[in-house]
This record gives C-alpha cells, structure tokens and sequence, in this order.
C-alpha cells in the first residue's frame, strides 16, 4: 500500500494534498500497490470525500488530545508510527513547507532516508527518482534504497486531477504522544493581511534593482491597487533594504503563480526566476532587450520603467473613465 | 550565549546554471561561491543574539577544504570559532551529513551544550530540506523550520526558552522552544551586514578547526544532475517607451485583469 498523508485544512484538502494524491496514483499503479490517504489532526468528512473523489480507498485519521494544532515533532511522530503499523510499502506527503518538515522529522526517527520535492518516481531496487534542486532550476535524478521510501512530491510537479471516485471509510488511527512529543507545537498564530496576499494575487507587480530606490516603488505600489494584485520585488532590492522580505520573488522568498506577473527593471537572475516561473504570463519591462528577464517573458516592453508604468497607470484609468 | 550556525558553500549562479560533463556537480569553473542565503542570515542572527547578550558564535560546515571561505566570511562578519568537517570534493547525502555534523558537535560540547544551534531552512543547492532536523534528533534537541524571528528569554544561556516566529500566508506562527534547542532559518529573519575592514584582517588571524568523519553513506546516491527542458517562448515586444501602454493595456485587458 502507498501511503499519502494529505494536506487539508480541516474541511478539505489543499491544493497540494490533491496534488500529492494525482502524483501517488501514478506512483501506486507502478507499484502495483493500493493507494491509502491519512489525515493527521481534526478533519471533517470532507476531506475523506476529496480524498476519495481523487482515488484514496482508505482515509486513515490520525488524532489524539495533544494533537490541537500543527506541531513537526508531533506530527513526524505520527507518520513513524503509521510506518511501523500500517506497513505501508512507501509514503508520500506534499512538498509544503510542513510537509518536508514532518517528513524529515519522521525520517529522522526511524533512522531512514528521505527525499524532498520529487517530480518523479519510479519503484524498483533501488527506486529511482527525480528532483528538484536549485529551487526548481535544476533537477537530480538519484536512486534511493530504503526498506520504507519516504517522499515528498514537488509543489505543481503534477496537476491536480480527480481520479476514479472511491467512496473512502475513515479509518481512526489512535496515534500515541507524550508531551515530548508535542513541546514544538504552535503557540499562537499572528493574523498579518486579509484579503490578497503575494502568494495568491492574480497580478503581481515586481520591481528589480532597476528601480532604483525605495520611492521608486510608488508607481509600482499604484498600478498593483489598480489591478487588484500586490507589489514583489527582486532579491537585489531586499537586500538593499528597499522593500521588506516579505515581497521577495524567489528562491528564498515567495513563490508566485498570478495571472500576471509584470517584472520591471528585474534582469531575471536564476534566484529571481525560480520564484516568477509558475506565473502563468509574464510581461518584462526593461530597457536591456537581452535581459534574462525580457527573453523568458511572453511579452515585453523596452524602456525605461519610470516612464512606462506611469504611462501604463494614466492608460488603464483612462480606459476605466470611459 | 553559546550559538552554533552551520553552513554551506555553495556556487553563486546569475542567470543560468550548467553542470559538468559527469553530471554530477554544478559547473563553478565561472561562478564565485558564497555561502547558502538562509544561512548568512543565520550567522548575522547568531552575531546579534551574541552581542544583545554577552557570548560567542562557532560556525561549522562540512564540505571540501574550500569550505574554509565560508567560514572565515561567517568571523569577519562576527562569529568567533570556525570549525570544518572535510567530506572532501563530494556531496554528502543527507543522512551522512547529519550523522557527520552531529558527531562533529557532540565533541564540541564536552563542557556544555550549545544554548541555541542554527540552520537554513533548506541549502541553496541540493534543497534536501532535513540535515538540520536530523541533527536535532540526535542531539535529542527540539527543532522547528521555517523561522523569520528569534527572542531568547533571560540572558540566553542556561534553561529558559526561545521563541519562534514562522511565516505563513497572511500572518506567522509563533513558537516556543526550551534551552537547547534548534531553529532552522529564513532569509528574512534580517538584513545581513557586511564585513568590516578590521572584521576582515581578524578573520584571516583566526585558526580553522579541522576534523575528520567516518560517517557511512545514506540510502539516497546521486546519478546526475541536468537542467527542466526549458518551455521556449517567442518574446512578443509590445513596444517602446512609454507609446507601448495601449498595447499593454490591450494585454491585460485580455487577460481579464483589467
């Protein structure tokens, strides 16, 4: 059996969990394996349904009183223990952010090897995999021996499809944690932003090191509240304390997937791009027309950003005044 | 304070990265080195926790003997010890790491544990996303992610607590860890400085412990490393200067982001 721990919010699965669960389909018929889906903390009938509208069989819950918020340790726990009572033949969770963590965490205590954000596996002795490396520029391909594989699938490394409907049991999995378990538990939770967030906005307006200041930002700031979309910027300008960290592009910042992405004055260095390429257009504004940035992108204009966003904001309200 | 950061020396791409003929490593013959992003930020992070609260700052890596760069970046910036576990040209897998790193800072804690021992979130390069958490567990230290903020209780030293500040979509959740602990690290967490002329001259003053590890391989081996095929699409120049906002406007209108 392959073992999918799914991403959900406690209604339903998230974008990733399905995600995981299109990658383990594929993953399970190689094996020759069914495909099983587990729960770890509260979660509604919902998310067995959308575990089971995308091919899960068996939907294990994974509770237990100290399990009330999201916690690596506890969590990782969790998985080891699945691991040694559920026998599965290999397990599989989203390369989120908390999906690596629990993971490594679950590695780390059955003393196994674990390999993150695969775009693709192939079972055998040794297994054989593909990943991601360089934040997506570059991919790995290894060979993993493991009494147990334990992997992650790769964020949009597959699309989300539903598969031939289950009508899935829930199985309870009484986990078994001590207050050790749960030390790294969350605390409290900081609510920052309502409403559109960088990594969700449908238009994202980026500036780079062209930009040339932290004032220069303004236009950017106008167009992107015209647009309904939020201001991102290049490592280069957080770096030089132009903007927070927070409206990084990158592989070390956010990863972005808007409808548009308009990048000004970013010459589209690989740190930049790895963060950009989920965009589903781009549009460069730059005045080097060899800019990295410019030959990625799906259109582009050449000049001088300081004059072409003005213009481009002095455009769209004049077509909304008519 | 006693602070532990471990880092990486990886290669500085700009635009492109290539790979060698064996496919093995990534092409540095033209690419400078630097060390892992996440990981300036921890070091800076452990320099100011150690000059708010009185203590020092060991920055440890394990690579080739060239790793001893990074190390000595990390002093002139203000750490003080730097310590390099030789894995020789080869990139260790991720358990062999650990198991390397663990040893390594299980002799350098004879007197006392580290109060604080900092990661990156994941290596620039190889991205394994679990070397940290590895040693935590065998350090038998709790360790969380992801982490953009760090305040330690009291003077930092001895039993207490640190808390954690993770950013989420939209917000941050906070943790709260007991003395030792581990934290794996964000760019974000600050703006790392920059070293100082005399930071610089103390840094080449400064002898690099170096140590050996029989660590034994993990269960995951490398067979080569190649580039995404690369979707190519035709740039379509919607114009010059500020002339092109109609046409840009048409685009977006399209779109339906208008």
């Amino acid at each position: 059996m392959l073992l999918v721990i799914v991403d959900h919010d406690g209604d339903t699965l998230t974008e990733a969990g399905r995600e995981a669960l299109t990658f383990g389909r594929t993953l399970a018929e190689r094996m020759g394996v069914e495909l099983e889906a587990a729960a770890i903390g509260a979660a509604g009938s919902g998310v067995a349904e959308d575990a089971g509208r995308h091919g899960a069989a068996t939907v294990h819950h994974a509770t237990h009183e100290l399990l009330t918020d999201y916690g690596p340790d506890a969590f990782g726990s969790v998985v080891a223990q699945m691991v040694a009572d559920l026998e599965p033949d290999a397990v599989l969770a989203s390369g989120t952010d908390r999906g690596n963590e629990f993971m490594a965490h679950a590695a780390a205590r059955l003393d196994a090897p674990f390999v993150a954000n695969c775009r693709d596996a192939v079972p055998g002795e040794p297994w054989s995999l593909t990943r991601v490396q360089w934040g997506g520029s570059l991919l790995e391909d290894c060979t993993l021996t493991a009494e147990v594989p334990l992997l992650t699938c790769g964020l949009h490394a597959v699309v989300a499809t539903p598969g031939d409907e289950q009508e899935p049991e829930m199985e309870e999995f009484h986990a078994v944690l001590d207050p050790a378990d749960v030390v790294t538990m969350v605390r409290d939770r900081v609510v920052m932003e309502a409403g559109v967030t960088l990594p969700t906005a449908p238009v994202v307006c980026g500036g780079g090191r062209g930009v040339g200041s932290a004032d220069g930002f303004a236009p950017l700031e106008e167009l992107a509240a015209l647009l309904g979309g939020r201001v991102g910027c290049s490592r280069a300008v957080t770096n030089l304390g132009w903007r927070p960290h927070s409206d990084q592009v990158g592989q070390t910042g956010t990863r972005i997937a808007p409808e548009i992405y308009i990048a000004s004055g970013i010459s589209g260095a690989i740190q930049h791009w790895v963060g950009a390429m989920a965009s589903k257009h781009i549009l460069a504004i730059n005045t080097d027309p060899e800019a990295n940035m410019v030959v990625k992108a799906d259109w582009a204009v050449i000049g001088d950003l300081h004059e072409v966003v003005p213009a481009i904001i002095a455009e769209v309200s004049a077509r909304r005044a008519s | 304070m006693r602070i532990l950061c471990c880092v990486k020396r990886v290669p500085a791409p700009g635009a492109r990265i290539n790979v060698t003929e064996d496919g093995l490593a990534v092409d540095a013959a033209h690419l400078g080195f630097t060390t892992s992003p996440h990981e300036e930020c921890a070091v800076e992070g452990a320099v100011e926790l150690a000059e708010r609260h009185g203590g020092d700052v060991t920055v440890l890596t394990l690579g080739s003997g060239d790793a001893g760069e990074q190390l000595r970046y990390a002093i002139s910036v203000g750490a003080t010890h730097g310590v390099l576990v030789d894995a020789g040209q080869d990139d260790w897998d991720p358990q062999r790491t650990a198991a390397a790193l663990a040893e390594a800072i299980s002799e350098l804690e004879t007197e006392a544990p580290f109060d604080l021992i900092l990661f990156g979130n994941e290596s620039a390069d190889s991205g394994g996303f679990q070397v940290g958490i590895r040693v935590a567990r065998a350090l038998g230290r709790p360790m969380v992610q992801g982490i953009k903020g760090i305040e330690v209780s009291g003077d930092g030293t001895g039993e207490g607590s640190v808390t954690a500040r993770r950013e989420i979509d939209g917000g941050f959740e906070v943790y709260e860890l007991p003395r030792p602990c581990v934290l794996g690290v964000k760019e974000g967490l600050n703006l790392p400085r920059y070293p100082t002329m005399k930071g610089r001259l103390a840094s080449k003053k400064v002898e690099i412990l170096e140590r050996s590890s029989s660590a034994a391989a993990g269960g995951q081996q490398r067979v080569r490393l190649h580039r995404p095929e690369e979707t190519v699409s035709e740039t379509v120049i919607l114009g010059h200067g500020p002339e092109a906002a109609p046409a840009v406007v048409d685009v977006l209108s399209e779109l339906g982001v208008l």
